[in-house]
């Protein structure tokens, strides 16, 4: 479960601050997909990042668990997303030297201890992500020889290697033509749902909204409405 | 290690380029370093195998001359008994230098002339008439132990041939102090008595000088008392040092822009959870595996070449002048490739969220 307790960002501007993130309080259960939108520049990017333990608010907390992430040290920070958030980026940024098998075992190797032991483990579970994302007869392909929507179902899959308990999900759709884009969110819920992550994804599209658990608008860096949808256990976003 | 293996696997064209200019580089730097090596050793090596602990010379006759010098030392016997008799000193035996050249009934060659005292080294000879031969210059002058080889119109005979020392670029041939003498005599310098003193023992080397009015310096330092030796050996080793300059400039410049380009990748990874002491043990992992490879292939083609040169040119093929310099070629560049590693440590994990790669 991640919850975000009353959290502000501001940015220097000139002499003065911007507010990106205005005392946002949000909250995602396990096995729930929160929808963040809002037009450009309302503070969704900066409010994953606050989430993502990638920049540290001004002021509130970011609760993963029982961990406030706004209180860890860098090396600390680093460890915590390795261990348990997936992030999935916007752009799919593979790297461009691996194949698909290779993307997701890379996740195994950021510098956490006894790794080199666990190889065998690992390509076997990178193995069932790609038959998960439909993805199992591409295993050796490189990003140049896939499609946008086979490299973002690489870009999930990664996401779920270290079986993350948070997923944030950075505008996945916004790539992709109405098709694909409708069968990633679809992706994007099932997995949520078998995995149980509390999955938190900004997304300008609209017309996927309807689809998750709860969606939160945000103007101006603050939650300006809030829709909790009944499907299973209800999320809440306060 | 992950990533660098498959980077190196995936950019093949790349890495093999900054191979290709690392082995190069190394094959210049063996082949200027076995050529050093090669040079000084047919310059000084006479000098390296005298047996003893300093080298004594006059002082400088020239104005303004501070250092020793084979060329213009000329030690009186007034000064070669000081030394013997000083305190602390064991032996005391003056030699005589010069160069001219050797004949014999096949052929001629340019020799360097060591004046000794008998027993004074394996090669010296018992007595006068005879002389003792280094094997280069047996073998220019295509002689053997008991030929006859003829120096400024003097007849000797060959007593002995052994060891293979050189001095100033000519093979050594060792005679008695009393032949040098002769032959200095008849050459121009009747009053030679000797070019400098080789000193075993354990003595107040400053205060024997002092009283003998001579210079005397380790047989190391006396190296710079033949005239060529620095300027030459100084040009080489001035070259070698700018290769190694260079190809630590070289792999830094190369490691810098891969990882400038790379830095997208390197945020990423970070922001996935990469801690920054793995990302830059896979930085310089990689660099040192382009490294090994290329001072490799540059010590293996430099050693290839170096046996088939044979005696062609004077070129030494040993550990010190191969594995020696790989050694810093490899330290260089890694320190080179080190200065890439800001693109590593300062790489932002937030530019991954929102890039449009």
């Amino acid at each position: 479960m991640i919850t975000l307790d009353n959290v502000t960002l501001t940015f220097p501007d000139g002499e003065g601050r911007v507010t990106a993130v205005d005392h946002v309080t949000l909250s995602a259960r396990p096995g729930t997909v929160t929808g963040i939108t809002g037009p450009s520049g309302s503070g969704k990017s900066s409010l994953l990042a606050v989430a993502a333990t990638l920049i540290h608010p001004d002021s509130g907390r970011v609760m993963i668990d029982d961990v406030d992430a706004a209180q860890l040290s860098a090396p600390e920070a680093t460890e915590l997303r390795r261990d348990s958030i997936g992030i999935v980026f916007q752009q799919s940024n593979l790297l461009p030297s691996l194949t698909a098998l290779e993307q997701l075992a890379v996740m195994n190797e950021l510098g956490a201890p006894h790794s080199r032991g666990k190889r065998a483990e690992v390509a076997a579970h990178a193995r069932e992500l790609l038959d998960a994302v439909g993805l199992a007869d591409q295993a050796h392909k490189r990003p140049h020889q896939l499609s946008g929507g086979q490299r973002q179902r690489i870009n999930i899959a990664r996401a779920l290697m270290n079986d993350p308990k948070v997923l944030l999900v950075d505008e996945p759709t916004s790539a992709l033509d109405q098709e694909r884009g409708a069968s990633i969110i679809e992706l994007i819920l099932r997995l949520t749902d078998e995995r149980n992550t509390s999955t938190l994804l900004v997304t300008h599209d609209l017309v996927h909204l309807p689809r998750m658990h709860a969606v939160v608008n945000m103007v101006d860096g603050a939650l300006e409405s809030v829709r909790g949808e009944v499907r299973g256990e209800v999320p809440v976003a306060l | 290690m992950f990533v660098a293996w498959r980077d190196l696997r995936f950019a093949r064209g790349r890495f093999v380029l900054i191979g290709t200019v690392v082995a190069l580089i190394t094959l210049l730097v063996g082949f200027l370093s076995g050529l050093t090596g090669g040079l000084a050793a047919q310059n000084i090596s006479g000098v390296l195998s005298l047996p003893a602990d300093q080298l004594v010379f006059a002082t400088p006759s020239s104005k303004g001359a501070d250092e020793a010098s084979f060329s213009d030392s000329n030690v009186t016997e007034k000064q070669a008994t000081t030394w013997a008799v000083a305190d602390g000193v064991v032996s005391a035996n003056p030699i005589g230098v010069s160069q001219t050249k050797a004949e014999s009934p096949e052929s001629s060659t340019a020799i360097a002339i060591f004046g000794v005292v008998a027993d004074f080294d394996d090669t010296a000879p018992s007595g006068d008439g005879k002389v003792g031969l280094s094997e280069d210059a047996a073998t220019g002058l295509d002689v053997t132990t008991g030929d006859t080889i003829t120096i400024a119109g003097t007849d000797y005979t060959v007593e002995k041939v052994s060891g293979n020392w050189w001095y100033n670029h000519t093979p050594v041939v060792q005679m008695t102090l009393d032949d040098w003498q002769g032959y200095s005599a008849t050459t121009g310098n009747p009053d030679a008595y000797a070019t400098a003193i080789a000193v075993t023992g354990d003595a107040d080397w400053d205060a024997i000088n002092a009283d003998a009015d001579t210079l005397s310096n380790s047989v190391l330092l006396s190296l710079t008392a033949v005239s060529s030796f620095r300027s030459e050996i100084g040009s080489l080793l001035l070259m070698v040092a700018m290769l190694f300059g260079i190809s630590a400039l070289v792999i830094g410049a190369f490691f810098t822009v891969w990882t400038m380009q790379r830095k997208a990748d390197i945020a990423m990874l970070k922001a996935l959870g990469a801690s920054t002491s793995s990302l830059v043990r896979d930085a310089l992992g990689q660099a040192l595996i382009v490294l090994l490879i290329g001072v490799g292939i540059g010590i293996g083609v430099t050693a290839l070449l170096g046996a088939l040169m044979g005696d062609a040119l004077p070129f030494i093929l040993s550990p010190f002048t191969t594995l020696l310099p790989g050694v810093v070629m490899i330290v260089l560049g890694l320190a080179g490739a080190a200065f890439a590693l800001r693109s590593v440590t300062t790489a932002d994990p937030l530019t991954a969220l929102g890039s449009t790669r």
